[in-house]
């Protein structure tokens, strides 16, 4: 059996379909650790947690904050489920910054009724939009 | 016969109710635009999770997760009823009101079914007539998010895995088109038996196990059920209100039409009194 060439990628959120496009590879914050899919991979299906996500066409490669869902990969297919997803010039560099701020002062000083984990997701989730929206610059 | 002056009072009355109604429909409109969108816009996620649910349903056993078992005999049925928050849109409230009190008196004993309430008007209905309200949700239409139907999702699933609740239903207007909408009466828990992909079925590596995923994926499911529902009666609200509206503003330039046509009758028939008191006046002396 030939095996695909390309890959149909999907990912949408709860609010919209936000890519779908035929791309060469793609790279996804798995629960367990980063995945490199390429087109012929094994179904699998897994979870995902807050990273970074970036699919490449052809030199071009494309950038995508996610935080938290599922992926379903199927050998010329890969569908992700995103809870929240944002292309890397979309992010609000701002508005992540002063996230980060915010978790980073939680952290430091934990008074008693310190959700830690979440604050941790939340420090996690504006250092990954912060991450993302640099790449976004560095790529002409 | 009413006086000139009354009728005039009168048609001005009705002028001014026709500008509001018709700017009530303005703003419906606009507003059903990005519900609309909304609605569209959520459908693919909704999609692609049922078909991840239904590949994964022929390979996980169903009695595996608490979400997809029997629900507690002991408990008593729930029903979410979704309404809007505000009136002037028709019968779009009094319908799903009608839907559920036809459920409740199907399931029995009115006392002994739970409900949850989202939006004002269904509230207020249930509430003065003592059902037992076990959530509600006020004033969410406005800034519709996410988190907003995974609150009241979680507060469904820990009723039912707790054991309180035997079902889970939820009741909304569905959105069909500007000028119909649907009355849905869906079954959110147990999650109803997932039809296995067709054809071959796929050998899929889980990454963690396929239980854990199971156990986030099938939460994840009701609250895209849930957003789904809000989203949906939120668009048909809009909808019902701006055919309401349009509807009050035609009713009222009918109205302002024949009440014109009586006040220059009733002019006409002073003016003809007038004239024939002069000439009868004149003819006198």
């Amino acid at each position: 059996m030939a095996l695909p060439t390309k890959l149909h990628l999907e990912i949408v959120t709860p609010d919209r379909a936000l890519v779908r496009e035929e791309v060469d590879e793609v790279q996804l914050p798995g629960a367990e650790g980063y995945l490199g899919v390429l087109p012929g991979h094994t179904p699998l299906l897994a979870t995902l947690k807050v990273g970074e996500l970036w699919y490449r066409v052809g030199h071009e490669r494309h950038y995508l904050a996610i935080a938290g869902g599922f992926v379903e990969v199927l050998p010329d297919h890969v569908t992700v489920l995103a809870h929240i997803a944002e292309r890397a010039h979309e992010i609000d560099v701002a508005r992540a910054e002063a996230a980060r701020k915010r978790a980073e002062e939680r952290l430091a000083r934990p008074s008693a009724d310190l959700d830690f984990e979440r604050a941790r997701i939340a420090l996690m989730k504006a250092l990954i939009r912060l991450q993302v929206a640099t790449r976004a610059r560095t790529r002409v | 016969m009413p006086s000139l002056l009354d009728l005039r009072r009168r048609i001005r009355a009705v002028k001014s109710t026709q500008q509001i109604t018709k700017a009530m429909k303005m703003i419906a409109a606009s507003r059903l635009k990005r519900a609309q969108e909304r609605v569209i816009a959520a459908r693919p996620y909704a999609q692609r999770m049922l078909q991840v649910l239904n590949s994964l349903a022929t390979r996980v056993d169903p009695e595996s997760h608490p979400l997809l078992r029997a629900g507690h005999a002991a408990g008593r049925p729930l029903l979410i009823v979704i309404t809007a928050d505000r009136g002037l849109c028709g019968s779009f409230n009094a319908n799903v009101i009608k839907a559920a009190g036809q459920f409740v008196l199907k399931e029995g004993r009115s006392q002994e079914i739970g409900l949850g309430l989202i939006g004002r008007k269904g509230r207020d209905f249930f509430r003065r007539r003592g059902f037992d309200v076990r959530f509600e949700q006020v004033g969410i239409f406005q800034r519709l998010t996410y988190a907003h139907a995974a609150d009241v999702a979680n507060a469904a699933i820990d009723e039912f895995v707790a054991g309180r609740a035997s079902t889970v239903h939820v009741v909304y207007n569905e959105f069909r088109s500007v000028i119909a909408q649907r009355i849905v009466l869906e079954q959110l828990l147990p999650i109803p038996r997932l039809e296995g992909a067709a054809g071959p079925t796929t050998e899929y590596l889980y990454e963690p196990v396929a239980d854990e995923i199971f156990s986030v994926l099938l939460p994840r499911h009701v609250q895209a059920q849930v957003y789904r529902a809000l989203l949906e009666s939120n668009a048909a609200f809009f909808a019902a209100q701006m055919t309401a509206m349009d509807a009050a503003t035609r009713n009222s330039s009918e109205m302002i039409d024949s009440l014109t046509l009586y006040m220059n009758k009733v002019r006409q028939a002073a003016i003809t009194r007038e004239i024939i008191e002069v000439v009868s006046g004149a003819a006198a002396t």
